[in-house]
């Protein structure tokens, strides 16, 4: 459905997106993961032919990006960063306006209106000035605009971003929705892992412009639950604030590769301790606590932070170990050039 | 269709913002001042004459509907870049031009919809001169013809400010930078022809010649010049195709 080829888009002094390809197939979700500035925004406009590509082509349902974009236009929805919406305009005006805008016929935009307030749960708002909503109803008028002209492939950038977590559900839902049938194929951009996680069969992750990996979730995830990252609190009976016993009496535990010391208050010492490789050490861990007398105030999982999750993959390639299924994977981007700024 | 789809748009945010209410008003009260002072200069010459025992009638086309359509074309130099300065800069500045662009629609429809939906602004506000102007047809038999010639001068002078004003916004995310600029194009226009009148080399005579206010001062007489309407038309796609070429390096630069 979507296809990239090596994909360049150059600014003056920067390089936003470098030799980026990859595919996407109908009806799949797939995720657009990376940090800030690392060219999510930019590759998607050039879908959306807002940009043009400084090389490389682009197609969409078919149809070249560059040579033909009145129709990849016709066939995509695009919900960009801050939804693009009129504050002076009613809801209902608005979609009205944006389904004119998308082409659709006077006969066909009543219902296509009262479907998509329905389907974005935007139904109470409509008579409302969109000056007067809140950021949750404004992010699901940006949804609803982006699908009310049924297009095959749906751009999503950042769609749960300043979101409360109530939100971020419901939208999350709302995209697996719209998933179900079939036949709408979404590449949504985040920077938040679970996120990915919850929504998307498939992962593109770009970093500085580069392209990291492609990979199914599953996939991924297996290969960064390899091993755990553990937040401990513990206080000492004596309510002593040497953090040095305790730190080693972790270090002992079996499968504990690592124990990193973080901030003491109040006698409560802080660790966070790493597994190695398919290592379960939280039962460990808190038998080696009581056992030693101290209190445990605190035992979790922390998930990976992106940036660990560049490192795990990045070195993994390094050692030659390539993901098991996964489509690409490249070189590290340590080499990348500076993308900053370039969104 | 797409064009009328966003003009719709355009007019509607017009009149849903003080925008089109300010300029309308505005546009009322100077252009009737205008009218007041055209009048009764013309009520005092009309006695004056009459007590020097002149017995030919006074032209109301003459002293009144011509001098009303040399001063109230200045007006609109104030207010036309009122009506330009938002029209791409707000949607530059909010993100919504990504909206646009990105819709099956040519950015010739885009600027046609938005162009138009200013001229129709503009042309309610000369809507608003008619006013006055029956006020002329109730007391007196003025010719009717020079005053449709004034009125389709100042509707081509205003679609050519407005196009060139068009073009000014879609160089900048600031409304202000936008109105002050359009402003200060339009007002040099408008006085080009200085230029000509003192100087008479040929490249003056050029610069000249790209006064709007020289080729508008016939059809404030009543006078409906090819020329000019070549000139204005003209002027009017200068300014379109400008618009067209920035629009293409909103893309670039984005």
């Amino acid at each position: 459905m979507i296809k990239v080829e090596g994909l360049t888009k150059r600014y003056a002094r920067n390089v936003a997106v470098d030799n980026i390809s990859f595919h996407v197939e109908k009806g799949e979700i797939v995720g657009f993961l990376g940090p800030n500035g690392a060219g999510k925004t930019t590759t998607m406009r050039v879908l959306t032919c807002f940009l043009p590509p400084t090389s490389g082509s682009a197609w969409v349902a078919g149809f070249d990006v560059q040579q033909q974009p009145m129709e990849v236009k016709k066939r995509i929805g695009y919900l960009p960063e801050t939804p693009p919406l009129y504050p002076e305009m009613e809801v209902i005006e608005y979609l009205q306006f944006v389904g004119r805008l998308k082409g659709l016929s006077k006969v066909e935009l009543p219902d296509r209106v009262a479907e998509v307030a329905k389907i974005c749960a935007i139904d109470d708002v409509k008579y409302k000035l969109i000056s007067k909503l809140s950021k949750g109803y404004r992010q699901r008028v940006g949804l609803a605009q982006a699908i009310i002209h049924n297009p095959d492939v749906l751009i999503l950038d950042e769609p749960t971003a300043g979101l409360d977590p109530h939100q971020i559900i419901e939208t999350r839902d709302l995209i697996k929705d719209l998933a179900k049938n079939g036949n709408h194929t979404i590449i949504l951009s985040t920077h938040i892992l679970p996120e990915v996680e919850a929504t998307c069969q498939k992962v593109i992750i770009i970093a500085k412009g580069k392209l990291v990996a492609t990979d199914s979730v599953e996939n991924l995830t297996s290969r960064l639950r390899g091993s755990e990252t553990v937040a401990v609190e513990v206080m000492a009976r004596d309510g002593s604030a040497d953090p040095q016993p305790v730190q080693q009496r972790l270090e002992k535990v079996s499968g504990v590769s690592r124990v990193l010391q973080k901030e003491t208050a109040d006698g409560r010492l802080r660790f966070i301790v790493e597994s190695l490789q398919g290592r379960q050490i939280r039962p460990d861990l808190a038998k080696a606590v009581v056992e030693a007398g101290w209190s445990l105030n605190e035992l979790h999982a922390v998930g990976l932070s992106l940036e660990e999750i560049f490192l795990q993959l990045t070195t993994s390639t390094k050692e030659g170990e390539a993901s098991a299924e996964g489509d690409s994977v490249s070189e590290t981007p340590a080499a990348a050039v500076h993308a900053e700024g370039a969104q | 269709m797409n064009i009328l789809t966003i003009c719709r748009k355009e007019m509607n945010s017009y009149f849903r913002s003080p925008i089109a209410y300010i300029v309308m008003a505005l546009w009322a009260v100077l252009s009737g001042f205008f009218f007041y002072f055209a009048m009764s200069f013309f009520v005092q010459r009309s006695i004056e004459s009459q007590m020097m025992g002149q017995s030919f009638p006074m032209d109301v086309n003459e002293w009144v509907i011509r001098p009303l359509f040399s001063n109230i074309s200045v007006i609109g130099l104030f207010l036309i870049p009122m009506i330009t300065m938002r029209l791409f800069a707000e949607e530059k500045r909010s993100g919504t031009i990504e909206l646009l662009v990105t819709s099956p629609v040519s950015d010739l429809e885009i600027i046609l919809g938005k162009w138009l939906a200013a001229v129709t602004l503009y042309s309610c506000m000369l809507g608003l001169s008619l006013l006055s102007i029956g006020i002329l047809f109730l007391f007196g038999r003025p010719d009717w013809k020079p005053m449709l010639v004034g009125f389709l001068g100042l509707l081509l002078q205003g679609g050519c400010l407005l196009a060139i004003g068009t073009w000014i916004s879609t160089c900048t995310r600031n409304q202000i930078v936008a109105g002050v600029a359009g402003f200060a194009v339009s007002l040099l226009l408008y006085v080009l022809n200085w230029v000509s009148e003192f100087g008479s080399s040929a490249s003056d005579k050029v610069i000249g010649y790209l006064s709007v206010q020289q080729h508008y001062e016939s059809f404030a007489r009543g006078v409906l010049d090819s020329k000019d309407v070549i000139f204005f038309v003209s002027l009017i796609f200068v300014g379109l195709f400008l618009t067209a070429r920035s629009m293409e390096s909103i893309r670039w630069r984005a």
